[in-house]
């Protein structure tokens, strides 16, 4: 577990220079040292399928965005009401702290879930669907609405970008 | 690119592709599946066009035949879906199981892996070619 809390520390650290990183560069850099940290924390837990996935759609984002955004720096705001903006955003930390204190407290422990459902998949998902990768079983036998609703958002998501960007019929301004 | 980046891609890219290919087939085998073969797929195409250009990947795979690989992908897993209702209801695992650690078994979970993989090999490349090819193209 030792190894898991330093990653997520990392992670954390990665997201806040993220966050404050002066130029864009920076930011996309420290933002996929956080997904490689996700990476290795799903390897750590055991998932290698989540840990594959995970790597190769950080690497792929990653790319999009160096290529896509490095050209133009956003402008930063840095001046205003920043007495106002850290206390209201450190008054809503401490609440919604408390708030999970009190409701996180009675559930259960890490690793040992309530449902039912899932011990039944991993018992017999072998025998009912032959499938030897039990994600894959869930996936694509067990849950496969699940992965439709998923591959429609990703045909919506593409048709989208071709719309917006397209070249062919845009009206000249 | 450089004469070094170029050389390196052309040495490695068939073997990205291979083993995206591998990552999809053995899906129901080992960890992995249709979705993230088909990224390496994907990232296969971006890498060459990243290397040597955007002509020489769009003449690859251009634009009008990733869309129709999206779409098809797309029909075919739906139609595994529907033709589950050959034996009873939706997304039935209609075709024999087999062997189980075999690489012809688990019926339609391999189609299914296979028809992602397109699905979401051609969508990202899409999503790539459109966001930055396309956008580029316009500011000159």
């Amino acid at each position: 577990m030792t190894e898991l809390h330093l990653l997520l520390l990392f992670m954390i650290v990665g997201a806040i220079v993220a966050v404050e990183a002066r130029d864009l560069l920076s930011s996309v850099v420290a933002l996929g040292a956080v997904g490689l940290g996700l990476s290795l924390a799903f390897l750590i837990l055991k998932a290698p399928d989540l840990a594959i996935t995970q790597l190769v759609v950080e690497i792929l984002c990653l790319i999009i965005l160096i290529r896509a955004t490095i050209k133009r720096d956003l402008p930063f705001i840095r001046d205003g009401r920043w007495h106002f903006n850290t206390f209201s955003t450190l008054s809503f930390i401490i609440v919604f702290l408390g708030l999970a204190y009190i409701s996180l407290k009675d559930l259960p422990a890490f690793g040992q879930p309530l449902l039912r459902v899932a011990a039944n998949y991993l018992s017999e998902g072998l025998s009912k669907t032959g499938a030897a990768n039990l994600v894959s079983s869930v996936i694509l036998d067990f849950r496969a609405y699940d992965t439709l609703g998923e591959a429609t958002v990703l045909f919506t998501a593409v048709m989208g970008v071709l719309a917006v960007m397209r070249k062919t019929g845009r009206i000249k301004d | 690119m450089t004469l070094i980046v170029k050389t390196i891609t052309r040495l490695t890219v068939g073997l990205i592709l291979l083993y995206g290919i591998y990552i999809v087939l053995h899906g129901h085998l080992t960890p992995g599946g249709g979705f993230p073969g088909g990224v390496i797929i994907a990232l296969s195409f971006i890498h060459l066009m990243l290397a040597f250009g955007k002509d020489t990947a769009l003449k690859r795979l251009n634009q009008l035949r990733a869309s129709i690989l999206e779409s098809l992908g797309a029909i075919m897993f739906l139609g595994i879906a529907i033709s589950g209702f050959l034996g009873g209801y939706f997304f039935l695992n209609f075709i024999k199981r087999g062997e189980a650690f075999n690489l012809f078994s688990a019926g339609i979970i391999p189609l299914c892996n296979i028809a992602i993989c397109f699905k979401v090999g051609a969508g990202l490349f899409l999503i790539f070619v459109a966001l930055v090819v396309l956008s580029n193209s316009q500011e000159k």
